[in-house]
C-alpha cells in the first residue's frame, strides 16, 4: 500500500468541482494529514474537462505523481482523461443513474463503485449536494473518519446557515452508508489521522497574506488569470488594515496608480501575468528611473500571447530579467515553494524600499493554484521584519538639502541609496522623471550627469549584492557530483524525485534558486560538478541560458512546455536519463 | 498648510523652455494661483505631468511631483491621492496625452470620480513632437501627417466627461488670467474630480486656433446666467460646437467623491515595524 494517497473529483467546469475538491481537501488537512493539491483546469467557465486532484500523506507532500487511487467521476471524460494514472485497484465512484454515465466503462482491474449521487442528494435535501455524497463515499472507501469532513462542511457552509450544514453532513452520510451497505468489499485504502494542525493555501493567497505581512497597504491590479487569487485575497482583508485595493482600467493604469501610490510613501503592489507585465513595461522603466519603490508580481502561464491562459509555464524569466528598453536595473524574485511565496513578498517589499527600486516577484501558475499544508508557524509574524530605507523627515532632512534648500532625491551617493521624502515633510517638495535627470529630479541631458545618474542606480544593485543573502536553497547530497538546478516551483517536485533516485542509489545535489536578479555565482559548484543539469518548465531553456552565462560553461537541461507542471516520478525518470547521456559538448 | 503662500512658491527656479507667446505660461499661472488662493503649500501639493509641452509644467512648478510616461499621468494621480488623501493632487496634462493615448484612463478617472484636479491644455496640436494632428484638431486642419487634414469630427472632451458621469465640467482660456485661476481653483475646491479643459494655444505649430481666434469666438458662462448644476443646460452647450464657452459648464454637488465612497481617510505612508499584531489570524484562517 503507498504510503501517500491520491484522489481526484472531475466532471464538467461548473460541476462544482473546484469547491468540492477543496472541501475534501480541508477535511484532510483538518485531520492533521499533509495535503498538496493541483487542478487540470480549461479557460472556460461552463462545459469543458476539470479536474481537481489531492495527494495527501502523514508525511510531507510537494508535488504530484501520476498515480490516482480514487476517483469520483462525474462525467466518462472523467475516466479517459485519467486513465494513464489509474491502476489496478484504483477506485471509481460514479452515479450510473446519470444519463451522461449510463454506459460507463469501467476499466479491467479497477473497480468501479455505482452511487446514485444524485438521488441520495435530493432524499437530503438537494440535488446540488451530489458531490458531498460522493465525498461521503470516498471517505467509506478509504476508511476516513466522516467527522473531519463535517468539520470542512461547517466551516464551507457554516455562514448560510446551520441547516445547510446538516443536510450537507446528512447527504455525506447518505453516500457513506450507500457503499457500506452495497458493497460488502476490502478497500486498500486508509487514510489515519494525526493531531498535527496545519494550514492550508496557496501561492497566491501566501503573496497578498505576506504583502499585508509587510505592510503593504496599496494594492492596483486588473483581473487575469493566474494572478487574480492576489487581488481576491487582499480585497476585504487590507481595508482591516487601513489599506486599499483598486480595480483599474488596465495593467497600464493598474502600474501607474501602485506607483503613485508608492510615491505617496504607502508600500504599494500589483499584480498580473504575462501580457500585463507587457503592458507594464513602459513604466516599468519609469518606476526605475524615478526610484520608486514598487513590487510587481508576475504570477506566469503559459505564452506568448494569450497562449495557455490556464497551463503551466516558466516563460517570463528573459522578460523580468531583461524587459524594457533602455537598460533598467531591478530585483527579480522567485519563490520556489507556497510558503516562500510569503516570505520573498517580505523580502520584496524591504528590497525595494531600501534600494528604491522596483522588484518582480515572479511566481508561476503551478504554485498559484495549488494548495498545500503548513505548520501555521511556517508564516511565523513575529519573523516578519519591515526596513523602510532611506526616508527623511524633519530631523534629517537637512543633510539631504543642497545649499539653496532644495530637496536632492536622486542625490549621488556611495553606496547609490539616494534619500526619500514622504509627501507632507516640510522641506521635501521635489519633482521625479522619467527624463534623465539631475540630483534634484531635473531633466538633465549633460553627459556627466546621465553617466553619473545611470552608475548611481547600477550601485545599488552592486550594494544590495554586496549587503544580502542570495544564496540558493539546498538539497539532496551536498558532496555528489552531480548537480541540479532549478528556479520556481519545480522545488517540490524535485525533493521528492531527489528521494526517488536514492532509492536507485543515483545521488545528486540539488541547488534551488529563488533569486533571478541578482543571483547567486554558481560558477564554483557549476565547475566543480561532473554534471549538471537545469530544471524548468519552459522550451528555450532561460535560466539554463544565463547560468551558462555565468559560469562559462555548458549545462544540460531539462524542459517541460506542455503546460503541465513537473511530476515527481517523472523527473526522476528524466534525470536518471540526462545522468545517463553523454557529457554535452560546447 | 500656512496663510503666507504666495502663488510664487509653486514656482521652481527652472526657467520654462516653452516658446516664447505659449499658452502654457498663462496655464500654469492659473494653477499657481489657484492652488495659493485655495491655502495650499509646495509640501502637501502633489503635481503629475504626462509628456508633451504641457507635461513640463512639473518641471517649472515647485511642489512635490511626478512627469511620468505619455497619456499615464492620471493612474498615478489617482494613487498618490488614495494612498495620502490629505494631499492636494493635481493633474496635468495635453490633448494628445489625455483624449488620444491617456482616452481610457480619462473617462476612468471622470467615473471614479477622485477628489483631485485635471487639467489639460488643449493647443489642439501635438506640439512636443513638432506638429502633428491631435485628437482636438479640425477635421480639415492640415498637418505634416495630415496633408488635407484628419478628416474625422474632433474629440469633445467636455461630452465625453459628461459622458462618463462628471461631477465638474469647466473649460478656460490660458490669457483670460483671472477667470483662468478662477475657475481652476473652483475644480480644486469641488468635491470630487474637477476637470478643466484650457484652451492653451500653440504659437508655433497651430495657427488656427490662435489667441485672435479664442478672443473673438469665446462667450464666457458667467456673463450668460448659466445654472452649472442643470444638467441639459449643460448639455446644450456641451454640444453647441458654434461657440467656445468659458467657465464652469456642469457641476453635481450630489455626486459622492470615490474618496468618500470608500472612506480613504488614511495616510499609507505610516506602518508598524513588523507585521500586525493581530496578523497570525490571518494565518489562522487558512484553518
Ligand atoms: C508612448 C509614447 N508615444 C509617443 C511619444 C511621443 N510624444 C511625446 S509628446 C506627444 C504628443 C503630445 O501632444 P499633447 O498632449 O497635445 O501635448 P503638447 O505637446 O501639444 O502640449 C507624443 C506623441 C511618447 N513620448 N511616448
Ligand atoms: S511648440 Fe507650441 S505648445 Fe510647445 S512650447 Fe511651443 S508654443 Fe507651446
Amino acid at each position: 500500500m503507498p504510503a501517500d494517497f491520491n484522489w481526484a473529483i472531475g466532471g464538467e467546469a461548473g460541476d462544482g468541482i473546484d469547491s468540492t475538491g477543496k472541501i475534501f481537501a480541508q477535511a484532510l488537512s483538518r485531520a492533521g494529514r499533509h495535503v498538496f493539491t493541483s487542478k487540470d483546469f480549461a479557460s472556460r467557465i461552463r462545459g469543458g474537462y476539470t479536474a481537481y486532484k489531492v495527494r495527501t500523506s502523514v508525511d510531507d507532500v510537494q508535488s504530484v505523481v501520476d498515480r490516482l487511487d480514487v476517483l469520483i467521476a462525474l462525467t466518462q471524460r472523467t475516466i479517459d482523461e485519467n486513465l494513464d494514472e489509474l491502476h489496478d485497484g484504483s477506485v471509481i465512484i460514479y452515479d450510473g443513474e446519470r444519463s451522461t454515465m449510463a454506459d460507463v466503462e469501467i476499466p479491467e482491474g479497477m473497480i468501479g463503485l455505482d452511487v446514485p449521487l444524485k438521488r441520495l442528494a435530493e432524499e437530503a435535501g438537494g440535488a446540488i449536494m451530489r458531490n458531498v455524497v460522493a465525498l461521503g463515499a470516498a471517505c467509506e472507501v478509504t476508511d476516513f473518519p466522516i467527522e473531519n469532513l463535517d468539520s470542512a462542511l461547517q466551516k464551507r457552509f457554516g455562514n448560510k446557515g446551520q441547516q445547510l450544514v446538516e443536510n450537507n453532513k446528512e447527504a455525506a452520510r447518505s453516500g457513506q452508508d450507500y457503499v457500506a451497505e452495497e458493497y460488502d468489499h476490502e478497500f486498500d485504502y486508509d487514510l489515519d489521522t494525526t493531531d498535527n494542525d496545519y494550514v492550508l493555501l496557496n501561492g497566491d493567497q501566501a503573496i497578498g497574506m505576506g504583502a499585508i505581512a509587510a505592510g503593504c497597504r496599496f494594492y492596483a491590479g486588473y483581473p487575469i488569470t493566474p494572478a487574480t487569487d492576489v487581488m481576491e485575497y487582499l480585497t476585504g482583508r487590507i481595508e482591516q488594515y487601513g489599506g486599499h485595493v483598486v480595480q483599474a482600467e488596465d495593467e497600464l493604469s493598474a502600474i501607474n496608480i501602485a506607483l503613485g501610490a508608492a510615491r505617496a510613501g504607502a508600500r504599494s503592489m500589483t499584480a498580473t501575468s504575462g501580457p500585463g507585465i507587457d503592458l507594464m513595461a513602459e513604466t516599468f522603466g519609469l518606476v526605475a528611473t524615478s526610484e520608486t519603490p514598487l513590487v510587481i508580481c508576475d504570477v506566469m502561464r503559459s505564452g506568448p500571447s494569450t497562449g495557455m491562459p490556464t497551463k503551466q509555464e516558466q516563460g517570463d524569466l528573459n522578460m523580468t530579467l531583461y524587459g524594457g528598453h533602455g537598460e533598467i536595473p531591478r530585483f527579480v524574485l522567485a519563490p520556489t515553494s507556497v510558503d516562500e511565496c510569503f516570505w520573498k513578498t517580505v523580502e520584496a517589499f524591504n528590497l525595494a524600499e531600501k534600494y528604491n527600486t522596483p522588484v518582480y516577484l515572479v511566481s508561476d501558475l503551478a504554485m498559484a493554484v495549488t494548495e498545500q499544508t503548513f505548520p501555521p508557524e511556517a508564516f511565523d509574524m513575529d519573523a516578519v521584519e519591515i526596513e523602510r530605507g532611506r526616508v527623511v523627515d524633519d530631523d534629517t532632512i537637512g543633510e539631504w538639502q543642497n545649499e539653496k534648500g532644495q530637496f536632492k532625491p536622486h542625490a549621488l551617493t556611495e553606496d547609490g541609496v539616494s534619500p526619500r521624502a514622504f509627501p507632507g515633510t516640510a522641506g521635501g517638495a521635489h519633482m521625479s522623471t522619467g527624463l534623465e535627470h539631475d540630483e534634484l529630479g531635473r531633466r538633465t541631458e549633460d553627459t556627466d550627469m546621465r553617466i553619473e545618474q545611470v552608475d548611481k542606480r547600477t550601485r545599488k544593485v552592486e550594494t544590495a549584492k554586496e549587503r544580502e543573502d542570495w544564496s540558493p536553497r539546498e538539497f539532496g547530497n551536498p558532496e555528489s557530483d552531480q548537480l541540479i538546478i532549478s528556479w520556481g516551483s519545480n522545488e517540490g517536485a524535485l525533493i521528492e524525485a531527489i528521494d526517488l533516485l536514492e532509492d536507485d542509489d543515483i545521488d545528486v545535489r540539488f541547488l534551488s534558486v529563488p533569486y533571478i536578479f541578482p543571483r547567486p555565482d554558481l560558477s564554483e559548484e557549476i565547475n566543480s560538478a561532473d554534471e549538471v543539469v537545469v530544471v524548468e518548465c519552459n522550451q528555450t531553456g532561460q535560466f539554463a541560458d544565463v547560468l551558462e552565462h555565468d559560469a562559462l560553461r555548458r549545462v544540460k537541461r531539462i524542459n517541460k512546455y506542455d503546460g503541465v507542471r513537473f511530476k515527481a516520478d517523472e523527473l526522476a525518470d528524466e534525470i536518471r536519463a540526462a545522468l545517463a547521456e553523454e557529457e554535452v559538448t560546447a | 498648510m500656512s496663510s503666507q503662500v504666495r502663488f510664487t512658491d509653486f514656482k521652481s527656479d527652472k526657467q520654462p523652455t516653452w516658446c516664447p507667446g505659449c499658452g502654457d505660461f498663462g496655464t500654469m499661472n492659473g494653477m499657481m494661483k489657484a492652488l495659493a488662493n485655495t491655502g495650499n503649500d509646495p509640501d502637501n501639493t502633489f503635481v503629475v505631468a504626462g509628456i508633451g509641452c504641457s507635461g513640463k509644467i512639473g518641471t517649472y512648478m515647485h511642489s512635490y511631483a511626478l512627469h511620468g510616461v505619455h497619456g499615464r499621468a492620471l493612474p498615478v494621480g489617482t494613487g498618490v491621492k488614495m494612498a495620502n488623501p490629505d494631499l492636494e493632487v493635481m493633474v496635468a496634462g495635453g490633448d494628445g496625452d489625455g483624449y488620444s493615448i491617456g482616452a481610457g484612463h480619462f473617462v476612468h478617472a471622470v467615473r471614479r470620480n477622485l477628489d483631485m484636479t485635471y487639467v489639460v491644455m488643449d493647443n489642439r496640436i501635438y506640439g512636443l513632437t513638432k506638429g502633428q494632428a491631435s485628437p482636438t484638431s479640425r477635421e480639415d486642419f492640415e498637418t505634416s501627417t495630415t496633408p488635407e487634414g484628419p478628416k474625422q469630427p474632433p474629440v469633445n472632451p467636455l461630452a465625453l466627461a459628461l459622458a462618463s458621469g462628471g461631477s465638474f465640467i469647466a473649460q478656460s482660456f490660458s490669457s483670460d488670467a483671472m477667470r483662468h485661476a478662477e475657475i481652476v481653483q473652483e475644480a480644486i475646491e469641488h468635491d470630487g474630480f474637477g476637470f478643466v479643459n484650457v484652451f492653451s494655444p500653440c504659437v508655433t505649430f497651430n495657427d488656427v486656433d490662435t489667441y485672435d481666434y479664442f478672443r473673438d469666438n469665446l462667450v464666457d458662462l458667467a456673463e450668460e446666467d448659466h445654472d452649472p448644476t442643470d444638467e441639459d443646460a449643460a448639455k446644450q452647450k456641451i454640444l453647441d460646437s458654434s461657440k467656445e464657452y468659458q467657465g464652469v459648464i456642469y457641476r453635481n454637488d450630489d455626486a459622492v467623491s470615490y474618496d468618500q465612497q470608500f472612506g480613504l481617510d488614511t495616510n499609507m505612508s505610516e506602518i508598524p515595524d513588523g507585521a500586525p499584531e493581530d496578523a497570525m489570524d490571518l494565518v489562522r484562517e487558512f484553518y
